[in-house]
């Protein structure tokens, strides 16, 4: 064999159509763009959590105290909270609290409400963390047994069974699982019980509840994205190789999978973060979800602050640690956006 | 008289530059083929003349007027330039009967057509791309690729146009199709004496319907020249490239570099 | 509305009409009944007189579930409206606003929706306070974000369609081409969207009112009724899943309308396909005839190839017909033919490339002495790993994006011939340098978006020279590549030929092309073989009038610039005849044609 002579035009890649960005890399200038991201979230969500308290319409201390309470506890309360002062100085309150990690008092129990919530956010941390492992543990398996069920021809009611199966629970919704799941599992059958915290048998159904719905919809995208894949021409460049299956599947099918399920999954799995806030509800886990619920009922502005904040934060961490897990494994980076 | 004039012209897409100095003249009644591969920036001039491109230096002008910038009267003269786009099956709406496609066109008269007018007229630019004008109502999707590009061709002569620039009409349909399409170019020429601008990677279908070609490389204009003497004496190697890659029929490819296993 | 119409959408218009059923009489209907207290029939168990059983007042549950179902819908449509309308609004707004303020909403769109849409309910919620009117403010602001990206979406994927280009040509400003071209093409989309979010925003709701934030006492809704319920779940199980059950089935009923807008997606398509790449299979096969029957002196052969796939109605299509093809060892083989034609379908069917749902018979089909009919041995593998090349279409995605140059290249060696890592590496290099890829070496470790349209095309053809290539089919290799690279391509490929030996299929749409690389050319047209002739002599030994048109149609560089070109006229059904275009003056003979060619589309 000989070499032949190189072509005349530029041995470089095609030149790819360059945005704003200039002529970063791919890579640095979808880190760069996140980070941006990162940093107005942030901002977005302080502002948030601090407007919230002046957002809402009529005065916020005597909807929080109720119609009953003194004129005087309102005015006092007022002055506690510092909603008398003037608007920038709040929020330089607030901001500096924050950094200090002072989150305020709680007006309906007087409780520090950073001291509660560090009592109750390893509960819904150990929950969240859970519930993520096991749904994407099973999607994955589920996800491409599916796609390959889809597409022999002979899997038709295997696939009508698995497709109608991760249908049923993408449909129903958490709370709704989690009350199927107590009544089969802890009224029907007594195994595991319906409610609490702390022992591993009374985890199991929280976990459930809360990673089966996210669980069955990245399964969906796995599947779709594997037939996608299976489809494409480069997996009829592996076939036509004659590999053996599993490096057809596994080498590469399965990398080609995995931008596209964790872009979309991320998305899923910092929403199940704030799914805890039902599911703690349901099982009367002692976690920050059942604080958060009684906080908006009872309207303790200060409390409400605080949890929505670390919720936020909880999200925000669980999309770097995508963006990173991206930025590694996918050489292209090629993840569009608008 | 020109018809087209270009001077000096560069596109530019962000931090990409997509065409840099390009000249190019367009008389009255002739077919200037624009040759290139991809990347050329063949497509980045035609996007241009029509405003659908940022041209960030040099002039456009039709009959004498610039059409560059927002100013009514540089809307005015791109107004008198047509576009016939590559792909027939992304050109027409599949949600919009063809005579309704066809009828939009004529907002680039810039006059009020009467309803019936406009149906009239409609009727009549139908029949001279060769499409059953009853079959106005019909949907795109009722129409082979061949005539839904002669519809977009008809659509571009609604406009009235002075130029019309094809940008690789022929390349996404077949040979069978490609040849009428081709025809009717030339057929429409003749008959309303159109100015055309032709822009194609195809050197064979090019050096059919142009009387001046005009080769592009890199964003630049290589060379230019009255077809036929052109492409018997091309002066520059690029061209010279190009002529040999392409492939003649019935004729051995030779490979200068032959095997020596 | 033929949609309608089926299994999917009768169902759905049932469900539907169910709904507003309950909507309108509910109330009319099981009110009373639902507020009638009774102390004696308190929390009574499901069954007999209470379906669901009685709440702690001893109001008949079902009654309540009935009469709830007013206020649960009417709210899921306010909130489903305020989130269509909103996302619509902003969508369509950043649709059509000039770039750099578009990119900061589309910014602020996309950081929104980072946010858990639960985690925005309950921001809301804190404003509005736990109550209907605000939960469905909450609910229905919440769901903008997602909606506005989905419209956004949609609406730039048609603006960035060449009809609309053509509408800003012709002069038509950004309302008429976004009420002209953008709504109608996106309204059945965005209805359909419409649907699945008023699921999800019912599901929502209910949600809402179970965890207390939403409809607050004396008023109820489904939410809330299970919310009732669970707190009884040991007793009267049916209190809560009662309700349970009527979320679900309304939840159901909207995403099945959804789907019953959508054409052509869903179980019923596959379901169609498997059947019928199951049927044809059984029986309609022809007994083997086994190798020795055909010429044995090819290298490969298919006789009477038929390729058919199910037509979504339970039928088969042929897209192939009786083709018969062979190929010696060392010869070059040209398919002409345009699209439609079968030419890719013949050779992926030669390589044996072709899977479900394509249906593939033939009397014989073999590469060598393997058929390949049947499946492989492993063996037969590995020879057919490194003896039969396979070069695409497209190479920007014939290679695995995923994965290193250097590691799809090591792969037939490392797998067949059972080289270890060093030495794999050193034919991947010797693969890369006979196709003239420049430091191979260093090559290796790029990945495929690294390497331009033509060097990915030689990869793809060194990837071939690692195994022992006796047959590289190769399907369109340079259509997607300029002229210049084209001739480089072609010039490896020709190169690689001499080197081994191996023969060549060579597909391709451009006659002038095949005529001038292959030895033999074969034509085909509708799935047939038209005629298969000497390349060299193909302008003067064609005698089929279809080859002939081809050949006349065709502008070349010696071609009459003063005359017409001459064109196939496809009208008579007996078979192609070439219309001299200047016969009756009417250079377009085709445009009598009175049928599309694309029947089959509509």
């Amino acid at each position: 064999m000989t070499t032949l002579p190189r072509s005349p035009r530029p041995a470089g890649p095609a030149p790819a159509p360059v945005r704003w960005t200039g002529r970063l890399s791919p890579r640095a200038s979808f880190a760069l763009r996140r980070t941006g991201r990162l940093v107005a979230s942030l901002l977005i969500v302080v502002l948030a959590s601090f407007f919230v308290v002046h957002l809402v319409p009529g005065d916020p201390v005597r909807a929080a105290l109720g119609p009953t309470a003194p004129v005087t506890l309102v005015e006092n309360t007022r002055a506690d909270l510092g909603l008398d002062a003037p608007l920038r100085e709040q929020f330089t309150d607030y901001v500096s609290g924050l950094l200090r990690g002072d989150l305020g008092t709680s007006i309906q129990t007087r409780q520090d409400v950073a001291e509660v919530i560090a009592s109750r956010f390893p509960t819904t941390l150990a929950l969240a963390a859970l519930g993520f492992a096991v749904a994407l543990a099973g999607a994955l398996p589920l996800g491409m047994a599916a796609a390959l069920v889809a597409r022999s021809p002979r899997g038709r009611v295997a696939d009508t069974v698995v497709s109608g199966g991760l249908g049923v629970l993408i449909a129903v919704p958490d709370f709704l699982i989690s009350v199927g799941l107590i009544a089969v599992f802890s009224v029907w059958l007594g195994l595991l019980p319906p409610a609490g915290w702390g022992d591993p048998g009374s985890a199991v159904l929280p976990v459930l509840g809360l990673a089966l719905g996210p669980m069955a919809y990245l399964a969906r995208i796995v599947q779709v994205e594997m037939v996608k894949v299976l489809d494409s021409t480069y997996m009829a460049t592996a076939r036509a190789k004659r590999l053996p299956r599993r490096i057809v599947l596994f080498r590469h099918a399965l990398p080609n999978i995995v931008t596209a399920t964790l872009t979309v999954g991320g998305l899923l799995l910092s929403g199940l973060t704030a799914g805890t806030v039902v599911i703690e509800t349901v099982f009367a886990v002692p976690g920050m979800g059942g604080t958060l619920i009684s906080a908006v009922q009872t309207k303790d502005y200060p409390m409400i602050q605080g949890v929505v904040l670390v919720f936020a934060l909880m999200v925000l961490a669980v999309n770097l640690a995508v963006d990173l897990i991206l930025i590694t494994v996918d050489p292209r980076t090629s993840i569009s956006e608008g | 008289m020109t018809a087209l004039e270009i001077e000096n012209l560069s596109v530019r897409y962000g931090a990409r530059s997509a065409v840099s100095d390009v000249s190019l003249r367009l008389d009255h009644g002739r077919t200037v083929g624009l040759v290139g591969e991809s990347g050329s920036g063949k497509s980045s001039v035609a996007n241009a003349v029509v405003g659908l491109a940022p041209v960030s230096a040099g002039d456009i002008r039709v009959n004498g007027v610039s059409a560059v910038g927002r100013r009514s009267r540089a809307r005015q003269a791109r107004l008198r330039i047509q576009l016939i786009f590559q792909d027939p099956y992304s050109a027409l709406d599949p949600r919009m009967p063809v005579g309704a496609s066809v009828a939009e066109g004529t907002l680039a008269t810039g006059r009020r057509w009467s309803r019936e007018a406009r149906r009239r007229r409609v009727r009549e630019l139908l029949e001279q791309v060769h499409v059953d004008p009853d079959r106005a109502g019909a949907l795109p999707g009722a129409f082979s690729g061949g005539q839904r590009q002669r519809i977009t061709i008809a659509r571009a002569l609604a406009g009235e146009p002075e130029v019309l620039i094809a940008d690789e009409v022929t390349s996404a349909l077949d040979v069978s199709v490609q040849s009428t399409v081709l025809n009717l170019l030339r057929e429409l020429q003749r008959t309303l004496g159109l100015s055309i601008l032709f822009i194609s990677h195809d050197l064979a279908v090019v050096r059919y319907i142009s009387d001046e070609v005009s080769v592009m490389r890199h964003g630049g204009i290589v060379e230019s020249g009255p077809t036929e003497a052109l492409l018997a004496a091309p002066s520059d190697p690029y061209t010279e490239e190009l002529l040999g890659a392409v492939p003649v029929l019935g004729r051995r490819m030779t490979f200068e570099e032959t095997a020596t296993p | 509305m033929k949609r309608l119409l089926t299994p999917a959408g009768i169902a759905a218009s049932l469900g539907a009409a169910l709904l507003l059923f309950l909507v309108l009489a509910g109330p009319a209907i099981w009110g009373e009944a639902a507020a009638e207290r009774s102390v004696a029939d308190r929390w009574a168990t499901a069954g007999g007189e209470h379906l669901f059983g009685t709440d702690d007042l001893g109001r008949d549950i079902f009654a309540r579930v009935m009469t709830a179902a007013r206020l649960s819908l009417l709210l899921t449509a306010g909130a489903t409206a305020i989130g269509m309308v909103g996302g619509v609004v902003v969508g369509l707004t950043a649709a059509v606003l000039p770039r750099y303020p578009r990119r900061f909403l589309v910014w602020i769109m996309d950081m929104l929706l980072a946010f858990p849409w639960l985690l925005l309910v309950l921001f809301f919620t804190v404003i509005w306070g736990a109550t209907a009117t605000g939960a469905m403010l909450a609910i229905g602001l919440s769901g903008i974000p997602n909606l506005t990206r989905l419209v956004y979406n949609l609406a730039s994927s048609v603006s960035d369609q060449d009809y609309v280009r053509a509408a800003r040509v012709a002069g038509a400003g950004p309302l008429r081409v976004l009420f002209r071209h953008i709504l109608p093409n996106i309204a059945n989309p965005l209805l359909v969207q419409a649907s699945a979010s008023a699921s999800v925003t019912l599901l929502a709701f209910a949600g809402l009112s179970f965890l207390g934030l939403g409809v607050q006492a004396p008023e109820y809704d489904w939410g809330r009724l299970l919310d009732e319920g669970i707190k009884h779940l040991y007793t009267n199980p049916m209190a809560a899943i009662g309700p349970g059950l009527v979320i679900v089935f309304a939840g159901l009923v909207f995403t099945m309308v959804a789907e019953a807008l959508t054409p052509g997606q869903g179980l019923r398509g596959a379901a169609a396909a498997g059947r019928a790449a199951v049927l044809p299979r059984a029986g309609a096969r022809p007994a083997p005839v086994g190798p020795a029957a055909g010429d044995r002196t090819a290298l490969a052969e298919v006789t009477d190839l038929t390729v058919a796939f199910p037509d979504g109605a339970g039928g088969l299509v042929e897209r192939v017909r009786g083709v018969s093809l062979s190929v010696r060892p060392g010869e070059i083989v040209g398919i002409v033919g345009e699209s439609g034609s079968g030419k890719s379908l013949t050779a992926m069917a030669l390589a044996g490339l072709l899977e479900a749902p394509a249906v593939v018979n033939a009397r014989i089909r073999r590469f060598d002495d393997i058929d390949l009919a049947a499946p492989p041995t492993r063996a037969q593998k590995k020879r057919l790993g490194t003896e039969l090349g396979f070069v695409f279409q497209d190479p920007l995605t014939s290679l695995n994006p995923a994965l290193t140059i250097g590691r799809q290249l090591t792969e037939v060696s490392r797998t067949h011939l059972g080289m270890g890592r060093a030495r794999a590496r050193d034919r991947a290099v010797a693969g890369l340098d006979a196709v003239g890829i420049a430091e191979p070496h260093r090559r290796l470790g790029d990945y495929p978006h690294q390497f331009s349209g033509g060097m990915r095309q030689r990869a793809m053809i060194g990837m071939a020279l690692t195994g022992r290539p006796r047959l590289i089919v190769a399907d369109e290799p340079t259509t997607a590549l300029d002229v210049t690279v084209q001739k480089q391509v072609l010039a490896v490929l020709r190169r690689a030929q001499r080197a081994t030996d191996a023969a060549i299929v060579l597909i391709s749409h451009d006659i002038a092309l095949v005529s001038g690389f292959c030895d033999r050319v074969v034509v085909m047209k509708d799935g047939e073989v038209v005629e298969a002739l000497d390349a060299q002599r193909i302008r003067e030994e064609a005698t089929h009038p279809y080859t002939r048109g081809l050949i006349a149609c065709l502008p070349d560089m010696r071609s009459d610039r003063t005359r017409p070109l001459p064109v196939i006229d496809d009208l008579p059904p007996g078979g192609p005849a070439v219309a001299d275009g200047a016969r009756g003056g009417d250079p377009a003979a085709g445009t009598r044609t009175p049928a599309p060619r694309e029947e089959s589309s509509l």
